[in-house]
């Protein structure tokens, strides 16, 4: 039996020195195999008495056991060196770049009224849109502005003929809902509008929402809370709003809204004007056939431009028009 | 409106300071745009009389003057060119601050020795004018400190007022405001009828009393116009923001800024006949105030003598029978004139006064006698001169009608959301001047003063209530509202969809002009002629966009030319289309690539987007919003003829893909291939609810094989024969190689495709996937000549 111990020595040392899987097998079959070494000593068990067998064999299979664990061992490792030299060579850097497109974004006017509209779809009021190249009894007329008005000095209209004109705000697409359909309403009427100006803070072009809420049962102090509520959710602050006389002809009473913008050198605060709202006039629900004594509206409107200025800081209302990609790279 | 804060607390002296007050004003309604101190930041500034000149004996331009004034007479040298004997100036005395922080120190001047300095308006920072020193009136206390002389611890006010306050266009109307706020009385000067001293009458007809319903002249006979124009008046003006010019024009300026009313002289020599008030007839030319001839047009209303028109009604007087030095006797003229028949008139004839946009606004019309008689009596102290009677037409039943509104207390307190006490609400409307005329069961007859043209119906008052009351103490409350639930199609995709799609392919969003310059326009679009704006703001933004392109070609080489070599922009809107008699307005999705289809770097190379690439992001749209579009080679004038798609859904064109046409490219000088698409929005943004199919649970087989056909047949050509012949279980079809090469012949190519075939309930033979697979091959051939390729 001291043969069998050399065996596995033998076994275990080649095990050991075995460098590659095929190796490795090799010694497999060379000790483990039908003819290999250990194998071959179960034969020598018929010379041996029964009573001596059970034990010879126990011995030989442990032998056995004993090199197979080891080949074992030794091939887990192998492996595990394979595959760390694999891994290794298939490393790559991570903080290369990665493939494909860039990101894109959205014009800031786009995401500013996007906003909006989430806001005042959340409070139930649809999103309407309309014609901008309108007539002057939608754009005027409908919203008690006659042709002699000295308001019309206020709009500086671009005209294509007498009668048909540029928007000049989205109010007509408030005329024409409510032209078209029954009290109640919600709305809001966001859009491009147009007036003849052009310079530092004007352009020819800007965009506008307006809205408007008609019920039986709506007051001036309802008004004041949803102007309120917008502009605190819009600039995410706790802003003061205060509200002053002010004159549009399609409301009465009319106010602008100011808010809080920062503070004076003596601590008082700075007031910037954001916003125009009012009663909707009762000679707006007449052009519209609505009894104004059955109903009352309130309307808002705001420049989109001028909010988002306020929101990211633009200096320049002329670059929401220039669409320098540098520019709008920043509002994505 | 520009006024001075001293003259308004001449009439109402609430105790607050001037911030407090600016700001009350502006929360009343009159928004303050900002004031300013009335003179610059001086001090030792004296009234010094000169009482001694003699020339510079070592400078051509100067003079060496001996002033009083200060503890002594000293030397000063001067170079002002009005500098005389007996002149009264303002005299910045040694260690005078001028605005600026310019200290006055003893000085010498060409070797002679000068202690102080003469001031002229703009030294002082009184006006820009440079025209020698300022002369002060001859009464003048000499030695008194020069800003208690002229009151200049005063600050001018601009309200910018909103067009329906016409009755604060006045230092009256305000101070009626500021009394209301304050709850103080308003005082203003005694206006007094002036007793007449001749029988000389102005022969007067209106003959458009609609326009005009009210008409007063008076005759000023034997007035000194030479003479000057007291300081007072001349400081308030200039603090009003007018210049003096003489004192007829001064005291009319003086009583419309105070009164409200604007007036005008008439040399009476210069009205032949009378005056006749009426309205132009064609062709008639008068030559204005500020020396231009205009034509009159018959709607304009005009001031006439027998002859000719010597004034625009309420706009502004001739040059002819204005008033001048050597004027004897003048016609002093105060009126109503409709506003309506005013409005746009001074527009018109490119004018803008401060009449008319008094008399455009409304003026109070029982105020043209008060404002008559003031002025009168201020031209007399200054001018002299005898009186005559007032001559005046009223068309009574063209006046503004006088005006009840009845006030229902309910309607405050739905209106504004706060019941006001009724006390309070006959306060306020009593303080602004309005009359109560009767106590109703429900409210108040409320009297409206003519003063008030814009209140007409009751939310008008309702308005005053709430502004007076203070908008800010109105109470804030939640709108109560039965809203039930709307519709909300699913097949109908939000335009946020189609707008983040793009972002996240890589574009970025465009908003340009809706108007565009026609050259770039007649390149892009040349079928359609963009409609023209009468006004427009310039040449390159003069037609309505017929095509999104228009803007996002501009774009493209703005942004190209700024080293921006990658662009991809989209845009929504838009645009318009004359139509016969219909502007045609459809809502367009629209697109431009250049440069590279991914940024450059070390993995992407560096390979420019072609048509491929932009077809596949709109294929991705177009599953994304669920709509089956099909593409046809096209020709559009603005694209590239061999790399053009028409876009079509069910059969109707819905847009346009394709590569910039080359010469369109080079006319624009852009460089480098640029690929564009526009698309009708409403035509793609509705697609279909999902309906759900049962999954084969059989396997799916593939048949590939490789075709050789003429250039001329296009793959939707192949794809439809193979459609047709491949039975119904065809799943799928997908060309996977083209090539085209030499050894296929000039004119050919080769399609490579794969077949997909799959039943529902089985699964496919081998028999049956050959047979289709052979009559896909056999139709091919048969109609489109395709050859196998072996």
């Amino acid at each position: 039996m001291e043969n069998l111990e050399q065996l596995v020595q033998g076994g275990l040392a080649a095990v050991e020195q075995a460098d590659g899987l095929q190796a490795l097998d090799q010694i497999r079959v060379d000790y483990l195999g039908k003819k290999g070494v250990l194998t071959q000593q179960l034969k020598s068990l018929g010379k041996l008495s029964p009573e001596e067998r059970p034990a010879a064999g126990q011995k030989i299979n442990d032998a056995k056991v004993q090199v197979q664990q080891a080949i074992n061992a030794r091939r887990d490792a192998l492996e595990q060196a394979a595959l760390d030299t694999k891994l290794a060579s298939e490393s790559i850097d991570v903080t290369l770049p990665g493939r494909g497109q860039d990101l894109g974004g959205l014009h800031p006017v786009t995401r500013t009224l996007q906003r909006i509209e989430q806001f005042f779809a959340r409070a139930g009021y649809t999103v309407e849109q309309g014609p901008e190249i309108e007539d002057d009894y939608h754009n005027f007329e409908a919203l008690n502005i006659p042709g002699h008005h000295p308001a019309r000095a206020m709009h500086d209209t671009f005209y294509f003929n007498p009668g048909t004109l540029l928007r000049t705000h989205t109010s007509p697409v408030q005329i024409r809902t409510m032209e078209d359909g029954k009290p109640p309403f919600r709305m809001i009427c966001p859009g491009r509008v147009y007036r003849c100006d052009s310079d530092m803070t004007h352009t020819p072009m800007f965009h506008q929402v307006e809205g408007l809420l008609v019920e039986k049962d709506v007051s001036f102090a309802d008004l004041k809370s949803t102007v309120e509520e917008f502009l605190r959710v819009f600039f995410e602050k706790d802003l003061a709003v205060r509200f002053r006389p002010s004159y549009f002809p399609f409301t009465e009473p009319s106010a602008e809204v100011d808010i809080e913008w920062g503070r004076e050198e003596d601590g008082s605060i700075k007031w910037l004007e954001v916003m125009g709202c009012g009663m909707v006039h009762p000679k707006v629900f007449e052009y519209c056939g609505i009894d104004p004594e059955e109903y009352r509206g309130f309307a808002f409107g705001l420049g989109v431009e001028r909010l988002a200025m306020l929101r990211y800081g633009v200096n320049d209302l002329r670059m929401f028009f220039e669409n320098d990609l540098r520019f709008l790279r920043q509002f994505r | 409106m520009k006024f001075s804060e001293q003259w308004l607390r001449e009439w109402v002296n609430p105790d607050i300071d001037t911030q407090a007050l600016v700001d009350q004003i502006t929360m009343a309604g009159l928004e303050v745009d900002g004031f300013e101190m009335v003179a610059g930041s001086f001090s030792g500034v004296i009234v010094g009389e000169v009482t001694n000149v003699v020339p510079h004996p070592d400078a051509d331009k100067l003079r060496v003057c001996q002033v009083a004034g200060g503890e002594e007479v000293v030397q000063v040298v001067c170079g002002a060119p009005n500098v005389r004997e007996g002149l009264k100036v303002p005299f910045a005395v040694v260690g005078a601050v001028l605005p600026g922080n310019f200290k006055i120190k003893k000085a010498k001047l060409r070797g002679q020795p000068s202690q102080g300095m003469l001031c002229s308006e703009s030294e002082l920072g009184l006006s820009d004018s440079h025209e020698g020193l300022m002369e002060l009136p001859a009464d003048a206390t000499v030695g008194q400190d020069l800003r208690t002389y002229l009151q200049l611890d005063d600050v001018t006010i601009d309200v910018d007022l909103t067009p329906n306050r016409s009755d604060c266009l006045s230092i009256r109307g305000i101070a009626r405001e500021v009394g209301v706020l304050n709850s103080l009385p308003v005082e203003g000067p005694e206006i007094d009828a002036v007793a007449p001293v001749h029988s000389d009458l102005i022969d007067v007809a209106v003959t458009a009393p609609e326009a005009c319903p009210r008409y007063l002249a008076r005759i000023l006979r034997n007035v000194d116009l030479s003479a000057q124009t007291p300081l007072w008046m001349q400081e308030r003006l200039r603090r009003s923001g007018i210049r003096s010019i003489d004192p007829a024009v001064d005291v009319t300026n003086y009583v419309m800024l105070e009164q409200g009313q604007p007036l005008h002289a008439f040399d009476r020599e210069e009205l032949i006949g009378g005056i006749v008030v009426r309205l132009a007839e064609k062709g008639e030319k008068l030559v204005l105030l500020d020396g231009q001839e205009v034509e009159l047009t018959p709607d304009t209303l005009v001031i006439a003598d027998r002859q000719k028109p010597v004034a625009i009604a309420g706009v502004m007087g001739g040059e002819h029978s204005g008033v001048s030095e050597n004027t004897r006797d003048l016609v002093l003229e105060a009126a109503y004139f409709e506003p309506i028949a005013l409005a746009g008139k001074a527009r018109h004839y490119g004018l803008h006064t401060d009449a008319s946009h008094r008399f455009e606004r409304g003026v109070d019309c029982q105020l043209p006698r008060e404002a008559m008689e003031r002025a009168t009596q201020l031209l007399m102290d200054i001018v002299g001169g005898e009186p005559g009677n007032i001559v005046e037409v009223t068309s009574k039943s063209k006046l503004p009608l006088d005006r009840t509104i009845d006030l229902r207390e309910q309607q405050v307190a739905d209106v504004l959301g706060l019941e006001i006490d009724g006390n309070i609400v006959e306060e306020i409307l009593t303080r602004l001047g309005l009359h109560i005329d009767k106590l109703l069961k429900d409210g108040w007859r409320v009297h409206v003063p003519s003063f008030r043209p814009d209140l007409a119906i009751e939310v008008d008052l309702i308005e005053e209530i709430g502004r007076i009351f203070g908008y800010n103490n109105l109470p804030v409350t939640e709108p109560v509202g039965s809203l039930g639930l709307r519709p909300q199609p699913e097949a109908i995709r939000p335009l946020t969809t189609v707008q983040n799609y793009f972002v996240a392919r890589g574009y970025q969003e465009a908003v340009t002009y809706s108007f565009v310059d026609p050259k770039v326009q007649a390149l892009l679009d040349p079928e359609h002629e963009g409609i023209p704006l009468a006004n427009p703001i310039s040449a390159d933004l003069s037609v309505m966009r017929t095509t999104l392109w228009s803007g996002l070609v501009k774009t493209v080489a703005y942004n190209l030319n700024r080293q921006q070599p990658r662009v991809r922009l989209f845009e929504t809107g838009l645009r318009f289309v004359q139509n016969g008699d219909v502007i045609d307005q459809q809502p367009m999705l629209a697109g431009v690539v250049a440069g590279p289809q991914v940024p450059e770097n070390w993995a992407n190379g560096r390979r420019d987007a072609d048509f491929f690439d932009v077809k596949g992001e709109l294929e991705s749209l177009f599953q994304l919003l669920g709509v089956t579009v099909e593409y046809a080679p096209g020709i559009h004038p603005a694209l590239h003829p061999g790399q053009t798609a028409e876009l079509r859904i069910g059969g109707q064109s819905v847009g346009w893909l394709g590569a910039l046409h080359p010469q369109v490219q080079k006319k624009l000088e852009l460089n480098g291939t640029i690929l564009m698409f526009e698309l009708f929005l409403n035509s793609i943004v509705t697609g279909y609810v999902p309906n759900f199919k049962e999954i084969s649970k059989f396997p799916e087989v593939r048949r590939d094989l490789a075709i050789i056909i003429g250039n001329e047949t296009a793959f939707s050509d192949v794809e439809r024969v193979v459609k047709q012949t491949a039975g119904e279980h065809l799943t799928s079809l997908r060309a996977f190689d083209v090539y085209e090469g030499e050894s296929l012949g000039a004119g050919n190519r080769s399609l490579a495709l794969s077949l997909f075939w799959q039943h529902p309930e089985r699964t496919l033979n081998e028999e049956e996937v050959h047979a289709l697979f052979d009559g896909v091959i056999a139709a091919l051939k048969e109609e489109l000549g395709a050859t196998l390729r072996s």
